[in-house]
This record gives C-alpha cells, sequence and structure tokens, in this order.
C-alpha cells in the first residue's frame, strides 16, 4: 500500500500541521514515511505545499513523481490547482476547501476557479470554512478538509483521532475535541457524496 | 534502537549529539538554519553543555568551529551554500591547518533557488580544499554520515564538508537512533605545535602532508562502504548516482530492477577505480548531480574524445535547478506518467512582506523621501526587506549579498551618482555591514545609511540577532557623527517626520545612518506564545 499527498495553502493558513496529523497516524500503523516541506522565505504569504508519502515499502523520492498523487488536500481551491501536473489524472482526487484567500491582485473569478476543480474527474470542493465556523471552531478549517479527505486515505479515520489526541493533547481536552468535531464533520461532507 | 520523526537537518544535529559534538557555530541560512536550532532546542544539548549559540557571520563561525577543534574537541559548523563564500578565508585554510579535534562542517546547497540568490554547489570547496565531502542521500544516511564524518575527521586530521540540498534538508523520514553515545573528547591542543602556525614554511609542508593523504582518502571512499556498485546486466548506460539523485533513480524502478550498473556515490573523493569499472563495462555514462555538473565535467575532460557522458552538460538533463523522479526517468527514456497541466488562470503568489510589518512603513517614507530624485539610488540586501523590491513598493535597486548594500552605495557614490542610500537589516549589518561603514567613515562618503532593526533575524524564522541593543553604539565608535545617528518608528501615524528625517539626511553631503526600528510581528507573537506556554 502506498499513499501520496499534497497538503498545500498559503503561508501561515495551517496547510501543513495537518501533515504532522497524517504522519503521526501513518508511523503508529508501522508505514515508512517521507515529508518533504516548504521553508524560508517562500512561506512570507506566499504558496506552501507539503509533499508527504506513506507505503509499507521503503520509499526512495522526498518528492511525489508527477502523476502519482492520490490526494491534493488544500485548504485555498487555487493552491489546489497549482499542483496538478502531480495528481495521478484516473484515480486521484482533490479536496479543497472553496473559498479564495486573495492576497495578491491578479487573483481569478472565485466561479471560474470552481469550475476549474470540477473539471478533475474527483474532486471535492466545498465550503470547510463555513463548517468550522459553525463548530465554533473558525482555526479548524484544515481539519474539516482532512475529514473529508480521510474517506480517501486509506487511513482509519480512528487513527486519525489519536493522533489528534497526541499532538494537540498538551493543549487540553477542549482543544483536542474542537479539532475531532471538525475533522468528523469534514467526513461526513465525503459520505454524502 | 529508537526511530524518531527527524528533519535531514535535524538527524545531521541528533547525529552529531550522539557522536560527541561539544559545539556548533553558524549563521542563520536557509536550509541549514534548523540544524542548529535542533541543538539549540534538545535537552539533551543542554545537559551535555554542547554550546550553540549563532555567530554574528559564517566567518567568524568556522573560525571559533576551528578553535575548538585545535582544542581537541568534536565540533560542527553550519551555514548555507553562499555562506561558504563568507567563511571561505577560514575554510580553505583549515584544509592547510588541519584539524585536532573531528570538525565537520554542514554546507546546505539550494538548487532551484527557493530561498536563495544563486545555485553554487558546494562539492565544489571539497574538490578545491583537497578535502573529503560526504553528501548523504537519505535521513538516516545523513545520521549515520555525521557519525562517520567525524572519525574520518579525526582519523585523517582534516575537516570534512557534510553537503545536503534543500529537499533532504526539510524532508523528514524516520531516522534509527543509535543511543550509545559517544562521550566529549577532552581538551587537548595538537602535538605538533607548528600545525596550525601557516608561515609559508609550514604551510608548505602542511600542504604536502594533505597531497600526501590523498591516497588514502580515496581508498576511504572506495572501501568504507557508503559509495556502492550495483552490477546489472544491461552494459548500454552505466550510471554515477551523487547523492540526492540516487533517490529519484531508485523511485523510477520501485516495481521493476534497474536493468542499468549503478554506482551510488555519497563519498567524495570520487571514488575513481568504481568509476573506472563502470566505464570499462559500459558503453556510455549518464551522472546524476544534484547541482552543478562537477563530475559530468571532469569525466568527460576537455576534448571529450571517450565514451558518452550523459548528463546536465550535453542537454540530457536540465542545465540548472533540482532533479526530480521525472526529470530522471525521461533521462534514461523511461515512459514517465504526467498528471493534468496547471490552468492558465492560476497565478503565481510570491512571498510578501507581512500585514503589518515595519518594513512596509520604512519603505513608505523612504519612497516618498526619494521621490524628487531619479531612480536606482537604493541599494539593499539580503532579508525580509528584500521582498521590498516587488510592488507595491518597488523600492530597491539592488540586492547581491551580505553587506553589499552598504559598499555598493559607496561605490556608485564615488562614481558621482549621489546622494546615495544603503537599506540593510540589524542582522546583515553586523554580519557584514560594519566593516563597508567604517570604509564610508574613512572616506566620508556622501551616503545615507538604513539600518531596519526589528531586532531579530527575521527571515530564516526569528533567531538572535548579534545587533540588538548595540547598532548606535556601533555606529558611533565606528566614527558616524553622533547628530547624525536618526532613530525612527516606523509606524503610519509618523509617515511624515520620518519622511522628514529621511530628505534631511539624504541631503547631508557625509555619513548618515537612520535606523527605523520595531520588532518584527512574527517575532513579537511567538514571543508572547512562549511566554503564554512557559505560564502554564
Amino acid at each position: 500500500m502506498k499513499i501520496d499527498i499534497i497538503l498545500c495553502g498559503v503561508g501561515g493558513m495551517g496547510a501543513l500541521s495537518t501533515a504532522a496529523i497524517i504522519s503521526q497516524a501513518a508511523l503508529d500503523m508501522g508505514m515508512y514515511m517521507k515529508q518533504a516541506e516548504t521553508h524560508g522565505m517562500a512561506q512570507r504569504g506566499g504558496d506552501v505545499q507539503s509533499h508527504l508519502r506513506l507505503s509499507d515499502s521503503p520509499i526512495y523520492s522526498d518528492l511525489i513523481p508527477e502523476g502519482e498523487c492520490d490526494i491534493i488536500l488544500s485548504v485555498e481551491p487555487m493552491e489546489a490547482l497549482r499542483y496538478l501536473p502531480f495528481l495521478n489524472k484516473e484515480e486521484g482526487w482533490v479536496i479543497t476547501n472553496e473559498n479564495p484567500f486573495i492576497n495578491i491582485p491578479n487573483y481569478p473569478e472565485k466561479d471560474v476557479v470552481i469550475a476549474e476543480i470540477k473539471k478533475i474527474k474527483n474532486s471535492i470542493v466545498f465550503d470547510a470554512d463555513k463548517i468550522a465556523r459553525d463548530l465554533g471552531n473558525p482555526k479548524g478549517t484544515n481539519m474539516v478538509v482532512l475529514g473529508a479527505a480521510s474517506k480517501y486515505l486509506k487511513i482509519d479515520i480512528e487513527k486519525l483521532e489519536a493522533a489528534i489526541k497526541d499532538i494537540f493533547g498538551k493543549k487540553g481536552e477542549d482543544v483536542v475535541n474542537s479539532n475531532i468535531n471538525a475533522l468528523r464533520a469534514g467526513r461526513e461532507v465525503a459520505d454524502r457524496i | 534502537m529508537e526511530k524518531l520523526l527527524l528533519l535531514g537537518d535535524e538527524a545531521i544535529a541528533q547525529g552529531a549529539i550522539d557522536a560527541g559534538l561539544s559545539g556548533i557555530f553558524g549563521y542563520p541560512g536557509t536550509p541549514s538554519t534548523e540544524i542548529t536550532e535542533y541543538v539549540q532546542g534538545s535537552k539533551e544539548a543542554k545537559e551535555k553543555g554542547i554550546r550553540s549559540a549563532w555567530a554574528s557571520n559564517e566567518k567568524t563561525a568556522m573560525e571559533a568551529a576551528l578553535g575548538m577543534s585545535y582544542a581537541g574537541k568534536r565540533v560542527m559548523f553550519t551555514c548555507k551554500h553562499v555562506g561558504m563564500n563568507v567563511a571561505a578565508d577560514a575554510f580553505m585554510n583549515s584544509a592547510i591547518t588541519g584539524v585536532n579535534g573531528g570538525a565537520i562542517f554542514i554546507a546546505a546547497d539550494d538548487p532551484s533557488m527557493h530561498s536563495s540568490q544563486n545555485e553554487q554547489d558546494s562539492r565544489f570547496w571539497g574538490y578545491w580544499s583537497m578535502v573529503p565531502v560526504l553528501e548523504p542521500s537519505n535521513q538516516q544516511e545523513a545520521y549515520d554520515m555525521v557519525h562517520y564524518g567525524f572519525e574520518l575527521s579525526e582519523k585523517f586530521r582534516l575537516p570534512v564538508i557534510l553537503r545536503v540540498t534543500t529537499r533532504l534538508a526539510h524532508s523528514r523520514a524516520g531516522v534509527n537512533i543509535r543511543r550509545n553515545t559517544k562521550k566529549q573528547n577532552e581538551v587537548s591542543i595538537p602535538n605538533d605545535p607548528k600545525q596550525f602556525i601557516l608561515l609559508p614554511v609550514n604551510a608548505r609542508n602542511n600542504y604536502r602532508s594533505l597531497i600526501a593523504k590523498q591516497d588514502d582518502l580515496l581508498k576511504a571512499s572506495e572501501e568504507d562502504g557508503f559509495n556502492q556498485y550495483f552490477d546489472a546486466d544491461n552494459k548500454t548506460i552505466g550510471i554515477i548516482a551523487c547523492g540526492l539523485s540516487y533517490n529519484y533513480l531508485m523511485e523510477n524502478f520501485s516495481k521493476t530492477k534497474c536493468p542499468y550498473p549503478i554506482l551510488k556515490v555519497v563519498e567524495y573523493p570520487m571514488p575513481i577505480n568504481m568509476v573506472n569499472k563502470l566505464y570499462e563495462q559500459c558503453d556510455s555514462i549518464l551522472v546524476l548531480e544534484e547541482g552543478q555538473p562537477l563530475y559530468e565535467g571532469l569525466l568527460k575532460g576537455l576534448l571529450n574524445k571517450g565514451k558518452k557522458i550523459m548528463g546536465r552538460l550535453d542537454g540530457t538533463i536540465s542545465r540548472d535547478g533540482e532533479l526530480s523522479p521525472a526529470l530522471v526517468g525521461k533521462a534514461l527514456g523511461l515512459e514517465v506518467k504526467e498528471g493534468l497541466p496547471i490552468p492558465s488562470l492560476v497565478s503565481p503568489r510570491p512571498p510578501k512582506l507581512c500585514d503589518g510589518c515595519p518594513h512596509i512603513d520604512t519603505y513608505k517614507a523612504l519612497n516618498d523621501a526619494v521621490a524628487s530624485y531619479s531612480k536606482g539610488r537604493v541599494f539593499s540586501d539580503i532579508g525580509c526587506y528584500t521582498l521590498g523590491a516587488l510592488p507595491p513598493y518597488n523600492a530597491i535597486s539592488t540586492t547581491v549579498d551580505m553587506g553589499a548594500s552598504i559598499t555598493m552605495a559607496k561605490g556608485a557614490s564615488e562614481a558621482g551618482y549621489t546622494p546615495t542610500i544603503a537599506v540593510i537589516g540589524d542582522s546583515t549589518f553586523t554580519h557584514s555591514g560594519m566593516t563597508g561603514l567604517l570604509d564610508c567613515v574613512v572616506d566620508n562618503t556622501p551616503i545615507t545609511i538604513v539600518i531596519l532593526d526589528n531586532s531579530i533575524t527575521a527571515m530564516t524564522g526569528s533567531q538572535k540577532s548579534s545587533a540588538t541593543g548595540r547598532i548606535e553604539s556601533i555606529c558611533e565608535g565606528i566614527g558616524v557623527a553622533k547628530e547624525h545617528i536618526r532613530v525612527i518608528t516606523p509606524l503610519k501615524k509618523f509617515h511624515d517626520e520620518n519622511v522628514k528625517v529621511f530628505q534631511e539626511e539624504i541631503s547631508y553631503q557625509g555619513v548618515s545612518v537612520i535606523i527605523p526600528r520595531r520588532e518584527c510581528l512574527v517575532w513579537a507573537n511567538k514571543k508572547r506564545k512562549e511566554a503564554k506556554n512557559n505560564q502554564q
């Protein structure tokens, strides 16, 4: 079994902290993993991405080969499109929040961006911000998106919940529960499709 | 055995801690910063008394590292590739002095220039200086090669370069850690009292001894087991895979066996006998190098009259940029998978100054102050404020190397293009700006130097700046007239008075310094969070 995931967004949106949760869950399952990140200058409001590779056999490349990514998991719709050359165009999924983060003057029209995502064979584009807000956890967008992606991750959602407990445990039970709730709400979205 | 999830950088740091490190010296620079930060944050390192504070620049760091080695201790130096240029004087001569305690110099390269101004390949330093270079291909090898590197360094009494690139430095994987950690060396000075005195008479001897060591270094590279030869039946191509490129090669053969013989090279000097075996057996050679085509070029030679050598020089692989599984696959003529094209509506999202950044207010005031002059008078430097080059500020005309703002503005001023203005960050100023300022004072150059003081080395993620609390006294000590050292607060509400300060000092026919002082917001938030966590 192997899973190649690209996590993406804009610097400061929490796109990359999702990687820590998936990695923790994968490690608990005894899988091999590699995770390449963006550091340094690019983080200042620029596009950020992480290549996360999980497998039950040793992994060579830190970068996902083009055309082999199983899931693009994004907290921003235009950013999800930036990594399409990596997507497995037959079997891969694009799962993204639908609300643009506009910090450039030439950001395209939202409808056009969404329409472009819907052209992809397998995609889920939804208002993860609203779900997070309604749960009283406006910073939980990334957990909601992860929840939606969990259906295709080949990792049990219970394992992800355990990883959330591990990683956020220090911050108290409230933080753990609100993140788990966000995760479950995201999963419901995917289950309804 | 214990398995930890570590960045390549962190694996190097943990390796050093476990291998009896006594001190780490460096200056922050992407992608090397996390090595020293890991040691700074390690409880274990604290208990062992490992010194780890940042230095003012790479040269002072490497010299201090050499001093610690002189005193018999194991020491590590860290920098990004361009930091090696700053440390070059110390480095090239450290090959002649050799070392006493084991010394590993880390150079973290950035092919594709994710966060850099060039993509120089640090393996050249090893070839040039004749010291060994290690180039681990993965996180585990990085950890293991630090142990090996210290042994190699002490065995040959030479510094060892450990070269990584962005993808290894900033990629995480499980690493098996040895817990039977080595004790630190005792203090001891070199047996030969002349070893570190590079008078010509001694240096000539040392250099001959360095040359004499080359055969044994080659033997170590051939026999110590890190460089590996994998034979295969199809001899039409022999592949030399250096460092990280080995992973991209093997990624193409994750389901099948590579049909061609492979020489995996992670230790230099290049294992010439292994290369020769490959060359003799195969019809052509493909050289995979993550960086510049150093060994491809050497293998071809000037006349290129031997077998066909493929790589970056003959166009088989792009001449610039980092490698990838697809680039390597295409070089072998394999059919590589493709995803979907990037839709044309996707716009670039370049990095930018954070909302509320003090540099924004400084650039707005500076732009208004220089609006009455012709263009191209503001010389800048390396840091977050380099982003002032982008719209909407378009505030600077140059960014070359650490400290070059002051000295380039000086040269342009002396060419008659007065007034000129230099814009430099606090940490960059103490890194390489102070000597340039002294040149200006000595020549009484008409120049205005803007030292942006946000009290932190911001771009690399908030490292302590050597300049904090010292800028005015440094400038005064160097000889800038007190009344021409002006401190302003870069805030919107002070815009008009700040413009006036800029105008006054720009019109002054001598050396003036303006210090816009306001804390980096990212750093302020980080501090607040840490304080909150400490309270809990």
